[in-house]
Order: C-alpha cells, then sequence, then structure tokens
C-alpha cells in the first residue's frame, strides 16, 4: 500500500543521490512539482531517463542535479531549444553531463522491457541512423527465426519513476487519463515510484474498464499536488500553459536569469504555487 | 509580379497538396502540423493524422504547440500510450506518410537534427536531437520533408544523419533491408523536389511561381539537379489561403489566451 505524504516527504523516502531516475509525461502529467521538489532537495548525481527532457529536466540539468542524462528529444517543443541543456552538453555548466541518446520507439520499447522485466528491447529501428555510431549501447540480435537483423538496447530499470496522475482513491490506486504516455510502463519498470495527483476521491465512479490504473501496491508513495503538472497539462483540470513554454526560451538563455528565476519561484516556493496556475489554467467545464 | 502570399504559405500549401484523403499520416511539429491540418481541412477531409503523443485521428481545430496538446487528445478517435504508437502503428506498418523536417538535409534526403559542427561528443551547437524521426524515417510507406531552403540548411555533407533518407543514394535503402520508399518529396519555400528514380538524388520537379533557378541554385549548397521537364506549381488558390491563414489565427488565438 501506498503512503499519502507530503510531497517533500515522498520525494525524500523514494530519491537518493546518484539514483537513475525517470520522470515521465508525455508533453501531458510532467511532474514539475515534483521536480521542484528533488531541486529544493539538491538531490545530486542523478541520472535523469525522460524522453522528452522538456522544462523539468532543463531546471534540474541547469541546478547541477543531473550527472547523466538519457533521453531522445532535447527541445522546448515547439518553441526551440532547452538552453541549460545546451549550455551543459556544449559548455559543460554548470558541470559536464554525459548523455546517452536514443529514439523515441527505443525508449518506449525499453521502458516496456522493464516493465516485462525483460533484459533489453528488440524492436526494428535505427536502420541508417547516425546515434548507432555513437551510443554504444545500440547494438543489433538477429531474430533465430526469420534471420533479419534488429535493434536491441538495454531494457530500463530505474531506481525510482515519478509521475503525475489526475486522481487517486483512497486506497491508493491511481487513475490516469488522456495521452498516457509511458508512465505506466516507467512505475512498472522501476523499483520505487513517486505519483503527485491532482486530488483524492472516495471512488474514481464510472470509467472505462480499460481505463489505465495502477494498483495501489505498484505505488511506493502519493503526494496530492493540484496543478502539479503544471506548465504541463492534466486532462479534464487545466490546460497546457503554452504562453509559459514560450516564455521559459527567455527565462533559461542566461546562466544568471535562470538562477534568479530559479530561487525566486522554486528554492523560495513550494508546491502550493501549482494550485494558483491550475486555478488560472482552469479546463471549461 | 506583386503576390498575395508569402513563400511560407506557398510552401505549406504545396505540402498539403501533396496528401491524400486515404493517408494516414505521422505528423510533426510545426509546419508539417500545418499542413496536414491544412490538407484535412481542405481536399482530404477524411485523412487520419497521428501524432506520436498517441493520438490517432485527430481533428485539432488549432495547431498544437507541442505533439502532445490536449486539443489532440479531445477530438482524437483514440489515443494510445507510446509504446503502443511505436510498436504497433509506426513499426507495424500502419503509417503510408511520415513528415520530417530538420535543420540539415543533404541531396539524398538524409536529415540532422542531432549536432552542427564540431564532433557528436563536442558539438558546436547541440540540437534536439531525432525523437521520433529515425523509425519514422524508415517505417512510414513514404516521407515527406518541409525546409525553407538556404544554404546552411541544403548542405553538401550533413554533421549527422540523424535520419536516413536514399542514404548513399541508388539502391542503399534496399541494402539495408528497406522496403519503405524514403523521402519522395521535398517541399521547400521554393520548390519542389522528387527523388531521381535511379540515382535517388533529389531533383527539382516544380518550382513556385516567380521563383528563379537561380534563386534555387544560391540557396542550395550542392549542385542542383532539375527534371527534364520542369513545372510551375499552382499558385495558392483563395480558398487554400483562407483556409491557412484562418487555421494560424485561431491558433495564435488559443495559444495566447493561456498567457
Amino acid at each position: 500500500m501506498p503512503q499519502f505524504v507530503s510531497l517533500a516527504a515522498a520525494v525524500e523516502s523514494a530519491i537518493r543521490d546518484g539514483d537513475t531516475v525517470a520522470m515521465e509525461g508525455f508533453t501531458h502529467l510532467i511532474p514539475h512539482a515534483a521536480g521542484h521538489e528533488v531541486i529544493r532537495q539538491g538531490k545530486k548525481r542523478l541520472t535523469l531517463v525522460r524522453m522528452t527532457p522538456d522544462l523539468i529536466y532543463d531546471q534540474l540539468i541547469g541546478m547541477g542535479c543531473a550527472e547523466k542524462l538519457v533521453f531522445s528529444w532535447g527541445g522546448n517543443p515547439g518553441v526551440g531549444s532547452l538552453h541549460r541543456l545546451r549550455d551543459a552538453v556544449e559548455n559543460g555548466w554548470p558541470h559536464p553531463l554525459a548523455i546517452e541518446e536514443h529514439s523515441h520507439a527505443a525508449l518506449a520499447n525499453a521502458y516496456e522491457a522493464g516493465a516485462a522485466g525483460l533484459p533489453c528491447a528488440i524492436f526494428r529501428g535505427y536502420i541508417g541512423a547516425g546515434l548507432a555510431k555513437v551510443n554504444p549501447n545500440i547494438k543489433s540480435i538477429v531474430c533465430p527465426f526469420s534471420g533479419e537483423t534488429l535493434a536491441a538496447i538495454p531494457a530500463l530499470r530505474p531506481d525510482a519513476a515519478i509521475i503525475h496522475a489526475q486522481k487517486a482513491d483512497r486506497a491508493g490506486n491511481i487513475l490516469i487519463e488522456g495521452i498516457v504516455g509511458v508512465q505506466k510502463q516507467a512505475v512498472l519498470a522501476a523499483k520505487r515510484s513517486v505519483v503527485t495527483v491532482e486530488e483524492v476521491v472516495e471512488d474514481f465512479g464510472p470509467r472505462s474498464p480499460n481505463a489505465v490504473i495502477l494498483p495501489s501496491w505498484t505505488v511506493t508513495a502519493i503526494a496530492v499536488v493540484p496543478g502539479g503538472a503544471h506548465p504541463s497539462y492534466a486532462h479534464g483540470y487545466y490546460k497546457r500553459d503554452n504562453a509559459y513554454y514560450k516564455a521559459w526560451d527567455a527565462i533559461a538563455r542566461d546562466r544568471d536569469g535562470f538562477l534568479a528565476w530559479m530561487k525566486a519561484n522554486v528554492l523560495e516556493s513550494g508546491p502550493q504555487a501549482f494550485a494558483v496556475h491550475a486555478r488560472r489554467l482552469a479546463a471549461a467545464e | 509580379m506583386a503576390q498575395n502570399y508569402t513563400s511560407t504559405e506557398m510552401m505549406t500549401i504545396a505540402a498539403a497538396r501533396a496528401l491524400r484523403g486515404s493517408d494516414v499520416c505521422f505528423v510533426g511539429i510545426g509546419m508539417p502540423s500545418a499542413a496536414c491540418n491544412l490538407a484535412r481541412l481542405t481536399h482530404a477531409p477524411d485523412i487520419t493524422l497521428i501524432y506520436e503523443s498517441g493520438t490517432i485521428g485527430t481533428k485539432p481545430s488549432v495547431l498544437p504547440l507541442s505533439i502532445g496538446d490536449g486539443e489532440l487528445c479531445d477530438t482524437a478517435l483514440t489515443t494510445v500510450s507510446v509504446p503502443e504508437m511505436f510498436r504497433y502503428w509506426l513499426q507495424g506498418g500502419r503509417i503510408t506518410v511520415g513528415f520530417l523536417g530538420g535543420a540539415q538535409i543533404d541531396r539524398f534526403a538524409n536529415l540532422n537534427t542531432t549536432v552542427v559542427g564540431g564532433t557528436y561528443d563536442k558539438p558546436k551547437v547541440r540540437l534536439p536531437g531525432g525523437g521520433g524521426a529515425p523509425e519514422i524515417a524508415t517505417s512510414c510507406g513514404e516521407v515527406f520533408i518541409t525546409m525553407s531552403q538556404s544554404k546552411r540548411g541544403f548542405v553538401d555533407k550533413i554533421d549527422f544523419v540523424t535520419s536516413l533518407g536514399h542514404g548513399e543514394g541508388g539502391d542503399h535503402r534496399a541494402r539495408l533491408g528497406l522496403k519503405t520508399k524514403g523521402p519522395t518529396k521535398l517541399i521547400t519555400d521554393l520548390c519542389v523536389f522528387e527523388p531521381d528514380e535511379t540515382s535517388k538524388e533529389m531533383t527539382v520537379v516544380s518550382i513556385h511561381p516567380g521563383v528563379t533557378r537561380e534563386q534555387i541554385d544560391a540557396n542550395t549548397g550542392w549542385k542542383v539537379k532539375y527534371a527534364s521537364e520542369v513545372a510551375e506549381t499552382p499558385p495558392p488558390t483563395a480558398r487554400e489561403l483562407d483556409v491557412l491563414r484562418e487555421l494560424h489565427a485561431r491558433t495564435a488565438r488559443a495559444h495566447g489566451d493561456q498567457a
């Protein structure tokens, strides 16, 4: 049974310095509030795994939490570069960042392999692609039945997964709706998991029998953080803050401006700030 | 002759025209998204648009800023997980057209969105990377590419092969075991390229109204080949322009609303 705890306690219990951590959510339900808490707790030497690093990892990288990044697309969607990620890769600021780069197909398969308890992911990919030459974790395997050569990469088995979801019920079961991304796979692949939720309900009520639900016994800790996905969004609760994504470009471009922003909005702030954004962007009923 | 449209509008409209109502299209953000939705709102209302976030058969009324805006899920026929999207739908061979762009392209339509300058480990400029592109390039039935033409982007040798086009040309794709066609159209703000039947070098087949061969040559980092018969791209129709501009205006209002 997961414990309902504060966000600070959830992150404290699940994330240790040096851990491999996957904070997932494909554009939707990105656990930004939890990312801020990891920064506030000053976690160090993390290997951060995420298909699309997005603003959440730009912030963690810029604040020096990461030693390595495993990713497949490192931009600000529809806007441009992630400047903190670029500064780390191009100039080693605030310290050098090792990268392990894959394609989306590869990481999606690697999460699924991790959830399935397999040692590696096998798929038809990387044909003629340059990454296969620079990433030693991209190998090939010959199908014993057809003889076809397929790509293989190690399964992802993070120490911890962090996700944001719409609802938990009192028993600690988790409901995810909308663009479900790889969150189910990430949680099932990880040793420990933290889930932040918009709200806790008595009962999920009428729902599709195929709704994505993580049973309580697959989750380590739950923290209720309304708005916890902002500036990403929570389907049915609030919209993606596209203006914020655009504004991030200028904030992150400059080291001093970035640090000042992080001090004011993360280090000296807390999860309660997210609820304000959620109310402002509330989905029209 | 004064034109009542921009070269970017011409590019988007030319790209939209290449899509058919029967297509199942894997859509990228930016120009591809505008072109695909323009096709859906004009000549190809039955087209199936798929975004890599897992949304299948989506019909957004405004263009998404990201690949996974809520609008895409709200208007989709169904939304699947990301592993399912890449395994069953893309790898499974269900997609007829993939739409790609890039920072750099070469004459065989290999694309780079990874690093420019320096080496992979010590790049001068670190770009976002491939995302879905490496497998879109090889698993979709064919690939359309849209890019604004410039000497910086259209280069003799790309710094990194993020996604395979026609490789070194000729039968290179077939030698790699691929049965998909790869890039069949490269639509720019100046013209439309298609691969030569044997060499697979991207060859100009249609030039947009008012554009000269000198302009095309001056904005390309290799010696451009022209087909024996080069057409003039039909100019945008009033309806195409109206629908595209309305789509952009709706999008600007929607994204601005959230400030």
